[in-house]
């Protein structure tokens, strides 16, 4: 690679390193599907999906098919632009958050590194931001689709994204103190000196903030028990009622991937991002640069993978709240929570820091 | 490479601005704004700004318009009559607005010694942080304008409640 200056190494790496996360983001997405189906199967004592390929696992394949050869049916009432602009925008901003999200341990190669698109000093608030974005992916989509329950669901899907955004925010600043940085990578760093008992979540004392950030994520990623913008039983489907074939699929893909980042981010801020639960104390076993570079891409995977778990775990627990309850919930529980963790986290590290 | 992000966005936003004015329906209008407010963002990261850029992304985009697009949703409003407007308007409006515009620019580069520079894309490759200085300056030298602006809001608040306790 010699013959290929700084910037010519960076601009490939990078393309690749853009290629191979898209890839695995998708690949992920369509899995989830079906992780959540066997596991909500099993959870209602039934098989799930079980008849394409061994265990069912070719299912998301044939899903994929079947939604790209449906019909892209298009109702004569919508608003043509914006109905077509709605799924990519929530489908291009779920996927867009990936980007800064750190998945491994820092691997420099040739000054890139391998584990990061972006490393950038502001990655947390651009999370923040790319999700606010998205909201206008599902505002749109059913103001546009010219249907009353699309309207609706968008109505409570949109209210509910801009309430609960104020305490998923909050709730994030506590080991945003703690790091003294809102770069990922430097969060991630300042909980990886001693494994599990430096992570956000049991050493940086943010177990409230932790909870408030879990429940705030179920509702801003608008799943069950707050999935009430697609209530079926009173709305057909919510903002996505119109959509058809593949317009259906990204805002389905959105969906999922929107709980990826959120499992993300929940793991870089709390559980330490890629870094060993133990800590430090078994790499003299594993120390070769692949082999470490590989154990810390398994514990981030790991941990986003239990998240996800835990997220099918509660659908399949919880039953749908009412919307004066959610609203309420929201805003005079997780937000003043939120607020007095805050203050409590900047008192504590006053006067221990 | 600045150069370029700087042409492109500043192009969009004047571009989306021309659209939020010359489109009939307030939604598209209000997307336009969404487009100028998110190309505003680019060029003050492109600037050095990237806290600056991250908070008009997160407040003005993600939060003020959201409510904006949220109101015209539930209104229901449908688009906008043309009419010719009042005489006032083309009589005193034209020469009004371009008054205003050559006395900021009379002022700007009047001005310009004492405004400073940034050079175009000069902090994007450091990766020195402004969110601390930011935070630094907000919380000594600029902390009674920080703290009665705050004040200003929460009297907002307090206020939209009220007024929203009287209809009940």
């Amino acid at each position: 690679m010699t013959h290929l200056n700084n910037f010519e190494i960076f601009l490939l790496l990078t393309i690749v390193k853009i290629a191979i996360v898209l890839v695995i983001t998708l690949m992920s997405v369509a899995y989830t599907v079906l992780l959540e189906r066997k596991v909500l199967g099993r959870l209602q004592n039934r098989w799930g999906p079980s008849r394409v390929g061994p265990f069912g696992l070719l299912q998301p394949l044939v899903d994929g098919l079947k939604l790209f050869l449906k019909e892209d049916m298009m109702p004569l009432a919508v608003e043509r632009p914006l109905f077509v602009i709605a799924p990519i925008i929530a489908l291009g901003c779920a996927l867009i958050s990936i980007a800064v999200v750190p998945f491994g341990a820092v691997t420099l190669v040739h000054g890139v590194d391998l584990f990061q698109i972006a490393n950038l000093n502001i990655g947390l608030l651009v999370i923040l931001g790319v999700t606010s974005i998205g909201v206008y992916g599902v505002a749109l989509s059913g103001w546009s689709s010219n249907s009353k329950y699309s309207l609706f669901g968008s109505l409570r899907a949109t209210a509910q994204m801009i309430s609960y955004e104020l305490a998923l925010g909050l709730s994030l600043v506590g080991a945003v103190l703690r790091a003294q940085s809102l770069s990922l990578r430097d969060i991630v760093a300042s909980q990886s000196a001693h494994g599990a008992i430096s992570w956000n979540l049991f050493g940086g004392f943010q177990f409230i903030a932790f909870f408030i950030y879990l429940m705030a994520a179920y509702a801003e990623t608008n799943r069950s028990p707050f999935d009430l913008s697609e209530a079926e039983s009173e709305l057909v489907a919510g903002y996505h009622t119109e959509y058809s074939s593949m317009k259906f699929a990204m805002f389905f893909m959105a969906e999922y991937a929107n709980m990826i980042t959120v499992s993300c981010v929940a793991t870089l801020l709390f559980l330490g991002g890629a870094s060993s639960p133990f800590g430090h104390l078994f790499d003299h076993i594993a120390s070769g640069p692949i082999l470490t570079a590989l154990i810390s891409i398994f514990w981030f995977v790991a941990k986003v993978f239990s998240f996800l778990l835990l997220y099918i775990w509660v659908r399949g627990t919880l039953p749908r709240f009412r919307y004066d309850q959610l609203m309420a919930f929201g805003w005079k529980f997780l937000l003043p929570v939120a607020m007095v963790n805050i203050l409590a986290t900047a008192l504590a590290l006053t006067y221990h820091g | 490479m600045e150069i370029a992000l700087f042409l492109i966005f500043g192009l969009l936003a004047v571009a989306g601005a021309l659209n939020l004015l010359f489109q009939r329906h307030p939604i598209n209008s209000a997307l336009s704004l969404v487009v100028v407010m998110m190309s505003l963002a680019v060029l003050y990261w492109s600037l050095g700004a990237e806290f600056l850029a991250a908070a008009q992304v997160i407040v003005y985009a993600g939060a003020v318009m959201v409510l904006f697009i949220f109101v015209v949703m539930l209104l229901n409003a449908g688009e906008e009559e043309r009419s010719h407007g009042s005489k006032i308007a083309y009589i005193a409006g034209i020469p009004g607005a371009a008054a205003i515009f050559c006395l900021l620019s009379f002022v700007f580069l009047s001005e310009r010694s004492h405004l400073g520079t940034t050079p175009l894309g000069g902090y994007l490759s450091s990766a020195v942080s402004n969110i601390s200085e930011i935070s630094h300056t907000l919380f000594t030298s600029l902390l009674l304008p920080f703290e009665v602006t705050s004040v200003l809001i929460l009297v907002a608040i307090l206020g939209a409640v009220v007024l929203a306790r009287k209809e009940l």
